[in-house]
């Protein structure tokens, strides 16, 4: 390992109006090397590597490329030193090729067949299929990341920047991605991954960073580093509970859901749901397991009753309480405030004047209780955080529906305490033989300390799958995600 | 100096250009206006308040040709109704293309707007002519047809209470009202609307549509009952046009509507009188107006685009 540095930031501030987004920040990473930047949400990860990347500037504070001091006034610029950055949302165009997104920024003639032709050089020699004519909103969401490193690397990349790479990704996924990482690393890229998940970080890294409240409050290489040192410096000293797994339920008990041979079909005839029997009952938290595109997004739509079967029978409650994973396009109206998203769930029920008064102490409630951070009921709610919307959806679906909750990877991209929070209240539902959630996640660690009971969803056809013996052991999931035979 | 006391005389500089000129001008812009307003704040790009007027005035001169029997409180009341009828039919047909055959409502409106102003060149030659047929355009109407004036020697009528009758009852009804509160909810975010608030927002916004209509529709029966007593072509100079900048400078607030139409209606007078009174041609007010509103749109982006920023990041 070189022990040159090929990226180093130093003494970073950063202000947005009123908030101190980086106080102070350093990071050094090594040539050759994964880096792995760890903190909260909002501890400043993503500012941060912005500003390495010249998409912001900083307020004071300086950079080092290869140890010689840079300013970037664009992400152009950046490009030109060698740096490459994938974002969280791609920035692909959706209706161009892979190749067509490549030659994006570059200059002179559009030449597709060149085009072509490089990504498909560089495709080979870096190791990441990919078809440089397939139009990007074809491709599944894998693939479309992939076209993202293409088209960093097709700008002569060194040093990739990659914001939360895998919390789109299944674990399948998210594994070939981490080779991936550690063979750009062997042959002398450098990588920084900006991640929450502590597991995966420590077993791809070579050296780890730790950011709280816009300040490095750890760095070191990966050997020296445990688990534990890790979350107090993330968290600070409060530590969030992890409770055991839930018990089985009892089989006696009341069905709250319940699906009798139901399939579902798209718009362009394909069967997404097929012939699916599931019976849910009070005190069962079931899990959903599915690589992305298998089903698993419309058996959650048909629990939730957000999409009729195209035939067979669901029963459900009355009212389900439903958490989507794309919460600013489903689940709230950014532009709307914290109340008015608030009575957004009782939209379709409510008629007459409404009380404006007493829905804001509604959600005045609300936000105690699930300790949203907000500025108050009546501020947009897209002034939020990511996290902190959550927990107000969390909080208005389980006011919607205290027994009955459906959602979609519920702490895709929140911090641990957010995350912590989150689950506890899905717990909660089926505390005490209460209620029944359903809970569909990407991030299998999620699923079996939360859930009692599991099913795989794949290519459409929906299969329990019972414990294993040792709880360690997660080959009988993993099999099923990819439809191998046990 | 001469050009701008012209302007400052035909729009605010004596009564009879406040009470007959400028609120006169205003009185449809007030309406129109608040049709794009509505139709826009459910996400309903209506571009085509100028056909629906157009439409309206065809409906509410029908009845004041046909019926010309009735007194006048049925009479103006049948020509109101006839009206909003008449432009809900040409916003029920943009909206059925759009919810039935996904025509975009931007295109259709639009289109709908030169095969109204045909369909009236045909009306006024032909079912709707006056008697002698010598000219492209109806009889005057009967006297029960004619709207009353809301002051006594001024040309200002009862069209424009209606305008802003409607502006409370619309402000009303979008800030407090339940309904209202689904149509803000489907303009500012559909699939939310429908996924966490189980609003079926295509119904909903074929409704919307078809009332914006109908409210276009009763600024035509306001421009034949109160200003011309007459069907002819050139009814409108481009009402429904000026209305969405009416109602954008708005903000899409009915209760702004009010202040930008008057604002607009003392532009149109004051134009019209700098032109007579020294020979400036009313297009400079034109400029004013556009420049105004790009301005204001500018403006407008900018906040939004600051706002979006500063969100994002702090939640990274």
């Amino acid at each position: 390992m070189s022990a040159s540095t090929a990226l180093s930031l130093r003494a970073v501030h950063k202000r947005f109006g009123g908030t101190v987004a980086l106080d102070g920040a350093s990071c050094d990473v090594r040539a050759g090397t994964v880096h792995a930047l760890l903190g909260e949400n909002g501890a400043g990860k993503t500012t941060l590597m912005r500003i390495a990347f010249g998409l912001i500037q900083a307020d004071s504070g300086s950079i080092f490329r290869d140890d010689r001091e840079v300013h970037f006034s664009s992400g152009r610029a950046a490009i030109a030193a060698g740096l490459g950055m994938v974002h969280q949302h791609f920035m692909l165009v959706p209706a161009f090729t892979v190749a067509e997104n490549a030659a994006l920024g570059g200059s002179g003639p559009f030449n597709p067949a060149r085009a072509a032709e490089r990504v498909r050089e560089v495709a080979a020699r870096t190791g990441l299929p990919i078809d440089p004519n397939a139009r990007v909103s074809d491709l599944p969401i894998g693939a479309q990341q992939r076209a993202e490193l293409v088209r960093a690397l097709a700008s002569d990349a060194r040093v990739l920047i990659l914001d939360e790479p895998t919390a789109v990704l299944t674990p399948n996924e998210s594994e070939e991605l981490y080779r991936w990482m550690r063979r750009f690393a062997d042959d002398g890229g450098t990588v920084v991954l900006i991640t929450h998940k502590l597991r995966e970080a420590l077993a791809v890294a070579d050296d780890v960073t730790v950011l709280r409240r816009g300040r490095t409050v750890f760095t070191a290489p990966r050997e020296n580093v445990s688990e534990d040192a890790l979350v107090s410096a993330i968290m600070g000293t409060e530590e969030p509970s992890m409770a055991a797994p839930l018990e089985a339920a009892d089989s006696t008990s009341e069905v709250v859901f319940a699906l009798d041979d139901v399939s579902w079909r798209d718009a362009s005839g394909v069967n997404r749901v097929k012939r699916a029997s599931l019976i849910v009952r009070r005190g069962e938290i079931l899990g959903v397991l599915g690589v992305e595109g298998s089903g698993q997004a419309e058996l959650l739509r048909l629990f939730a009753g957000r999409i009729a079967p195209t035939s067979g029978r669901v029963t459900l409650p009355e009212r389900v309480g439903f958490i989507p994973a794309d919460r600013l396009h489903e689940a709230v109206i950014p532009t709307m405030t914290v109340t008015e998203n608030l009575v957004l769930a009782d939209a379709s029920r409510i008629s007459g004047v409404i009380d404006w008064d007493t829905r804001e102490a509604a959600t005045a409630a609300v936000i105690a209780e699930y300790e949203v951070r907000a500025p108050g009921p009546a501020s947009a709610i897209a002034t939020l955080s990511g996290g902190n919307q959550q927990k107000f959806v969390v909080g208005r679906e389980r006011g919607v529906a205290h027994t009955a909750i459906v959602a979609e990877n519920p702490t895709r991209g929140l911090d641990m305490r957010a995350a912590a929070r989150v689950m506890g209240a899905l717990r909660a539902v089926a505390a005490d033989g209460a209620g029944a959630a359903i809970v569909c996640s990407t991030d299998l660690d999620e699923v079996l300390s939360l859930t009692n009971r599991i099913v795989v969803c794949y290519a459409g056809q929906v299969t329990e799958v019972a414990p294993p013996s040792d709880p360690r052991d997660r080959s009988a999931y993993a099999r099923a995600l990819l439809g191998a035979t046990a | 100096m001469e050009v701008l006391s012209a302007f400052w005389d035909g729009a605010f500089g004596s009564a009879f250009a406040i009470w007959s000129a400028t609120l006169v001008r205003a009185t449809p812009l007030l309406l129109l206006g608040l049709a794009v307003a509505l139709a826009f704040r459910a996400g309903v790009l209506n571009i085509g308040a100028e056909g629906q007027l157009l439409l309206g005035a065809i409906g509410a001169s029908t009845v004041a040709l046909t019926m010309n029997a009735l007194p006048a409180v049925l009479m103006i009341p049948a020509m109101m109704l006839a009206g909003m009828l008449g432009g809900a039919v040409w916003a029920g047909i943009a909206a059925v293309l759009k919810r039935h055959f996904a025509v975009l409502e931007v295109i259709s409106t639009i289109m709908l707007n030169f095969i109204a102003l045909a369909l009236l060149g045909w009306m006024v030659r032909g079912p709707l002519q006056e008697p002698t047929g010598a000219y492209p355009m109806s009889s005057t109407f009967v006297d029960a047809a004619h709207w009353p004036f809301l002051i006594p020697g001024q040309r200002l009528h009862v069209g424009f209470l209606l305008g802003l009758m409607a502006a409370a009852i619309l402000w009303f009804v979008l800030a407090r009202t339940a309904v209202g509160f689904r149509v803000r909810a489907i303009g500012m975010g559909a699939r939310a609307a429908a996924s966490a608030g189980g609003i079926d927002a295509d119904a909903l916004s074929a409704r919307v549509f078809v009332m914006s209509g109908a409210l276009a529709g009763l600024a035509g029966a306001a421009e034949v009952g109160g200003v011309t007593w007459a069907l002819y072509e050139g009814l409108s100079p481009g009402y429904g046009y000026t209305a969405i900048a009416v109602a954008l400078l708005a903000r899409l607030d009915p209760r702004w509507v009010v202040v930008t139409a008057v604002l607009f209606g003392a532009l149109e007078a004051g134009g019209a009188a700098m032109q007579r009174e020294a020979g400036v041609p009313a297009l400079a007010v034109q400029i004013v107006t556009a420049s105004l509103l790009l301005g204001v749109l500018a403006l407008a982006r900018w906040q939004q685009v600051r706002a979006s920023r500063v969100s994002t990041e702090s939640t990274t």
